[in-house]
């Protein structure tokens, strides 16, 4: 590991006046940035802790529940004012990691995880996002796991967090504060697609924070659910995971929201694809014209193309009141 | 600025001992756990965040000890499996493995144990799924997954905690 100077920042100010300067990083709960620095792939000349700054409150207003960018991620997803009227959230947290990992882990570093891509997380490979310019190993190798969803020709590394899933879904607000003052993004777009420069992820600035993350009350968001579809039972990152939310009123969808992960290069939303189901019947045929305008612009490769169709199955479960039922019947009779 | 390989000071409690040194700001909880307080319970299986062998609390609460900076855990208190013991004696869940053979090497052991410290504190956790959840975390290649939830479930219905 590189050698690098350790600042313990007291107050925000001093945060934000340290990670001014050049080549510095904020350290939280440094699940990804430690294990990073090991690998070689992350080498910063300075680690500004920023862990015991006053950001971890979680406080429910009359329109609004924030969210403080410290609160670790097991107390968010035990809160329960989160368990019961923003639902997708604690349960995306859950699916995620491991216990120890959500314990550390805080809410502003869970946004920026970097991607699992092997050849991401080794320095033996060329990867635009690590070393812009030096190639897309994983374009002509093993891109089983990769995105099939926002993909260039510069990367198609996959956004690994589940928590952003379930926070795109829900309208979360961002809320960062840097040199030139506070600021607020809505997370569909905070997270930008790699194109011609995938080593820039986000719309954070050098020396930006994220202060906390804002989500609005609704019915919708308190209906929220979110499935995630691996390799393994617990522990494993998500081959494909779906956030969503259905209001249905008289027969007709009146609002819907659906994320995906483990697809797209950046937590995925198609709004104009949900805009397929508003006013209509639920089922079979109006969640199938959903998943074709979802997955139209997809590019797979012959590797990734499954993913296609665990997206489709993963939509039908969480979106189709009879295959839902089925679910559950299915489940209440296996011998387990 | 500061020399970047000076070692900065540490002040921590560990196992209810307050321990003062001086640390490379690169050096893992877990090295300094090993190396410098000579604590050789957690252990370095992948070193990377992904196996539960380096399982140690932190205030309390369990924590990958090979992902967490030694200086950023300054003034905070750690338990490791060698803290664990009750007044010379083993921890009802230490008397557990042992009856439950929910071990056979023994290399994740400690890291198991500090996890499931956590789930017989969890009055949530009731049933053999939730509990396989919960410790899915912790790795054993020897697979003496069964004999961990046993032991787990046996406190859970036994002991006085």
């Amino acid at each position: 590991m590189r050698a690098f100077d350790y600042i313990r920042a007291e107050t925000l100010e001093q945060a934000l006046l340290e990670l001014g300067c050049p080549d510095s990083r904020a350290l939280a709960g440094g699940t990804s940035l430690v294990d990073l620095m090991k690998l070689g792939v992350e080498a910063p000349a300075r680690l500004v802790d920023i862990g015991s700054l006053p950001l971890a409150a979680i406080t429910l207003g009359q329109s609004a529940l924030s969210i403080g960018a410290l609160a670790s991620n097991s107390e968010i997803a035990s809160n329960e004012t989160v368990e019961r009227l923003f639902p997708a959230v604690s349960q995306a947290i859950l699916a995620g990691a491991s216990g120890q990992i959500r314990n550390m882990a805080s809410l502003a570093g869970n946004l920026m995880q970097r991607t699992r891509c092997p050849y991401f997380r080794s320095t033996d490979w060329p990867c635009n996002k690590r070393q812009p310019g030096s190639g897309c190993t994983a374009a002509s190798g093993s891109n089983a796991h990769h995105a099939v969803l926002g993909v260039s020709a510069s990367c198609m590394a996959v956004n690994p967090s589940d928590l952003a899933v379930a926070l795109l879904a829900l309208d979360a607000e961002v809320h960062l504060v840097g040199p030139s003052g506070p600021r607020s993004v809505p997370i569909s777009q905070f997270y930008l697609l790699p194109a011609e420069t995938p080593e820039i992820e986000t719309v954070l600035r050098p020396g930006e924070l994220i202060t906390q993350v804002v989500l609005p009350r609704s019915n919708l968001a308190a209906a929220s659910t979110y499935l995630k579809l691996r390799g393994r039972a617990s522990y494993e990152f998500a081959s494909a995971s779906i956030a969503s939310a259905i209001l249905v009123e008289g027969g007709a969808v009146r609002e819907v929201a659906i994320a995906l992960g483990g697809l797209g290069v950046v937590p995925w939303r198609d709004r104009t694809a949900e805009a397929e189901l508003i006013g209509k019947a639920i089922g079979r045929q109006s969640i199938e014209r959903y998943c074709d305008a979802l997955l139209a612009a997809a590019s797979p490769t012959k590797d990734n193309a499954y993913k296609l169709d665990l997206a489709r199955g993963a939509i039908h479960r969480c979106l189709d009141p009879d295959r839902a039922r089925d679910d559950v019947t299915a489940r209440g009779s296996s011998p387990e | 600025m500061p020399d970047p390989r000076s070692p900065v000071r540490l002040s921590i409690a560990v196992n209810g001992s307050r321990m003062e040194a001086e640390v490379d700001p690169r050096r893992t909880l877990l090295d300094f756990l090993r190396e410098d307080c000579a604590l050789t319970g957690p252990k370095k299986g992948c070193d990377h965040g992904q196996c539960g062998a380096c399982t140690v609390l932190l205030d309390g609460k369990r924590i990958l000890s090979c992902l967490k900076l030694a200086i950023s855990a300054a003034d905070r208190s750690v338990t490791t499996i060698e803290g664990v013991e009750r007044e010379g004696g083993l921890h009802p869940i230490q008397q557990a493995f042992l009856d439950h053979d929910a071990l056979q090497c023994g290399y994740c052991t400690p890291g198991q144990i500090m996890s499931a410290l956590e789930a017989i504190a969890d009055p949530e956790l009731r049933t053999r799924p939730q509990i396989q959840e919960f410790m899915s975390g912790n790795i054993c290649r020897c697979g003496a997954y069964n004999g961990i939830v046993d032991a787990i479930m046996d406190v859970k219905a036994n002991a006085s905690l």
